[in-house]
């Protein structure tokens, strides 16, 4: 089946960043498909990579870019959700004279026609607020 | 053309949802879906017409509701439990939205292809 999930939950506040994530490892470890997670509203907080963790504490941030990394899933992150709480890829803190970023691959920064978009071209969208 | 529902769980003002999922229908409306709203629990406080969201620096929401129809979303729903357990009548909308009982969601949302919701 193919899957696509979108994240509206921040790591560390709410159950449902971490929740969305370990159902993300277990749906490709059975073999699945995850055709795109969508962070929007508060989950877009997920891509800060500048999240520091203490040591025994699980990085969330990491895992994603990880999942990416190994599975090749498409991780996008809402513009307008992102902008409005300070989460910026270069190219974005570049445009509105931002002297920093917190936001870089694999997460990519896009609109929500993303999240339309994987409606379309997946089984299942499940949501984790 | 895929059927999405967007079901709204919220009160307006208190969190993102509303305004972020208001945001996802109007961008979801360009991509030529079969596209449907759902107003359910403390949802259907979205849809009241008397909003004064400007005393609290917030847009008005219900402001939006009546531009719908022209982004071509037409298929607008409520739960009419939850309108009556809050004490609320159609009247008091700022949109016409058409009164679904609890069994007519359970058969709405068995119709989708896919479920956003907030």
């Amino acid at each position: 089946m193919i899957f696509s999930l979108a994240v509206y939950a921040a790591p560390y506040s709410q159950e449902g960043s971490a929740t969305a994530l370990r159902f993300a490892e277990s749906a490709l470890k059975q073999g699945h498909q995850l055709y795109r997670v969508f962070f929007y509203g508060d989950g877009v907080h997920n891509s800060n990579h500048l999240h520091t963790p203490p040591q025994d504490e699980s990085n969330l941030p990491q895992r994603w870019k990880t999942l990416a990394e190994t599975h090749g899933v498409d991780l996008v992150v809402c513009i307008a959700a992102s902008l409005r709480r300070g989460i910026l890829n270069s190219e974005e803190a570049t445009r509105y004279e931002k002297s920093n970023h917190n936001c870089e691959a694999p997460f990519n920064i896009s609109g929500l026609g993303q999240m339309i978009d994987a409606c379309v071209n997946s089984d299942r969208v499940i949501t984790f607020a | 053309m895929k059927k999405i529902l967007f079901v709204n769980r919220q009160a307006p003002f208190g969190r993102s949802y509303a305004k972020e999922s208001l945001d996802a229908l109007l961008a979801g409306s360009a991509y030529d879906q079969d596209i449907s709203v759902l107003y359910s629990g403390d949802g259907v406080f979205q849809l009241i017409k008397e909003q004064q969201a400007k005393s609290i620096g917030q847009k008005n929401i219900a402001a939006t509701l009546p531009a719908l129809e022209m982004y071509d979303i037409t298929k607008i729903f409520a739960q009419a439990s939850a309108l009556n357990t809050r004490g609320l009548t159609a009247e008091q909308l700022a949109i016409d939205v058409k009164l679904l009982t609890d069994t007519e969601i359970a058969t709405l949302t068995q119709n989708q292809d896919c479920i956003l919701s907030f």
